[in-house]
């Protein structure tokens, strides 16, 4: 790829992206990275949320070192083609933390990509990516986990959960392993559903109308993907970050 | 109080109910036995308004106004408890939040100021205290990883909060240990047994019935009730078998 193209949606990273604003946007909002580097032993952990109007890149390159931590959690909620990237590299006995969502309905297509790079022995991951759309949006999550021949003692955890909330809305998971040393855990999950009927009506029988009880529900969902974030205050804003997004669902 | 005409009702196309009849006044407590089919939660779920179940011909009166004609939430908020035989689960929704929100939507429906969470702790407390349920357990998510018996309890809890006028309980004494049955039966009386409040307590056994003395036991076979006595037909129930009864 010379360095003017932008990707088109017949390469694997980009295979689920909306193709259309893909080739309207300026080639170089693709070689926008932002770095973040973590020097061994310290921590570090950021909050994003996308909620814009326009097409929106987030591309992030974090390094973490020698027994460093870093966490990132993030809201994708844009109104239109929205993507948040995320390349990690972990040196031995790194961990790195990520809670993300996509939520929203529309048209849009929200994704949100990870690449992990589990380079050296005794690194730690857990990453935890609900999307939640309706209308006719899609949502999609890329994890690719890889482990290096030597990276032994890795433990990763990798858990996607889409939740539907009507006819016509998608979601597309795609969990990539790729491990080359043997003494590893790796465990990915990846499902989708919709609603809990049951549920919905428990909360009904019990006073709760339904469009409460619609965001009690969806509150429940999202709020895993923001757990491991410490500060609570931070919590809540990232989870009404989230849940704001749904005043227009049905 | 609740008057029940010649209620039909569906599900799926199948009849299940089939011209059921009932009336019960306040200050009542009303027992509802029946064998396994006939239509004793279909009635629980048509008077609580499930999804799917379709009422074909009849009318339901609660306290004058037309029960059928209100979507589930807005029963609930009228006064009306519908005790599920069995309570759903749902993960990451504790039982505080998720009761706090019941009593304040109902409260708001009923134009009275929601409580604050003060206020609704400290009710809490007090009635899981009543049914000598754990506080602690109220602070878990709704009914996940409550063994059967917990769920009937909280239940419970969940009517004592909600302080509904008229309750419509559903095998609620299934999966209760006796000591557990003895505290549900004793929270139903201190509940429930009010001038002002009535209850429709669906069955299969008489034991419940130990505790919560009703003033009529209805059989229900087929679709509709077939007898109707005193708590002595209860009794005559247990020991000679529905068939022999109802017949």
């Amino acid at each position: 790829m010379n360095a003017l193209a932008h990707p088109t949606t017949r390469q694997e990273d980009w295979r689920y992206a909306d193709g259309a604003v893909l080739e309207r946007l300026a080639p170089a909002r693709f070689e926008q990275w932002r770095d973040i580097a973590v020097a061994p032993g310290e921590a570090q952990c950021e909050c994003f949320i996308l909620d814009g109007s326009e097409p929106e890149l987030l591309r992030l390159r974090i390094d973490v070192g020698d027994g460093g931590r870093a966490a990132i959690f993030a809201v994708n909620a844009g109104a239109d083609y929205t993507r948040i990237e995320i390349a990690v590299h972990l040196a031995k006995g790194a961990h790195f933390s990520f809670g993300g969502v996509t939520i929203g309905g529309g048209e849009a297509t929200r994704e949100i990509v990870t690449r992990l790079a589990h380079a050296e022995p005794e690194a730690t991951s857990n990453q935890v990516i609900r999307a939640v759309h309706w209308g006719r949006a899609t949502g999609n999550f890329l994890g690719r986990i890889e482990v290096a021949r030597d990276a032994q003692k890795t433990d990763a955890v990798q858990d996607f959960k889409g939740l539907l909330l009507e006819r016509g809305a998608t979601t597309n998971a795609k969990p990539e392993l790729e491990i080359f040393a043997d003494d590893v855990k790796c465990a990915h999950g990846a499902s989708i559903g919709q609603l809990d009927e049951a549920a919905r009506y428990y909360m009904a029988a019990r006073g709760i109308p339904p469009e409460q009880a619609k965001s009690l529900l969806v509150r429940a969902f999202v709020a895993d993907a923001f757990r491991a974030l410490e500060d609570e205050a931070e919590q809540e804003r990232m989870l009404a970050a989230a849940l704001g997004a749904l005043g227009d669902a049905v | 109080m609740l008057a029940i005409d010649n209620l039909h009702a569906n599900i799926g196309g199948t009849p299940i109910l089939d011209g059921l009849s009932l009336q019960v006044n306040a200050g009542e407590i009303h027992a509802i036995m029946g064998p396994n089919g006939a239509g004793k939660s279909t009635l629980s779920y048509v008077l609580g308004g499930r999804p799917n179940y379709e009422v074909t011909q009849g009318s339901v009166t609660f306290n004058g106004q037309d029960l059928l004609a209100l979507a589930p939430h807005q029963r609930a908020a009228a006064g009306l408890f519908l005790g599920f035989q069995y309570p759903v689960e749902i993960p990451g929704v504790s039982n505080v939040q998720f009761l706090r929100e019941a009593l304040n939507a109902q409260r708001r429906s009923r134009g009275e100021a929601p409580l604050s969470a003060g206020d609704f702790l400290k009710l809490a407390r007090e009635k899981a205290a009543l049914l000598r349920f754990d506080m602690e357990m109220l602070k878990r998510n709704v009914n996940v990883g409550f063994s059967g018996g917990e769920k009937k309890r909280a239940e419970m809890v969940h009517m004592g909060i909600l302080d509904p006028l008229f309750a419509v309980l559903d095998e609620t004494d299934s999966g209760l240990d006796i000591d557990a049955l003895r505290v549900v039966g004793e929270g139903i009386n201190n509940i429930m047994r009010r001038p002002d409040k009535a209850v429709l307590l669906i069955t299969h056994y008489q034991r419940l019935l130990d505790y919560v003395e009703p003033d009529y036991v209805h059989i229900l076979s087929k679709g509709r009730i077939v007898t109707t006595g005193g708590p002595e037909l209860a009794v005559r129930l247990e020991n000679e078998g529905y068939e022999a009864v109802a017949a």
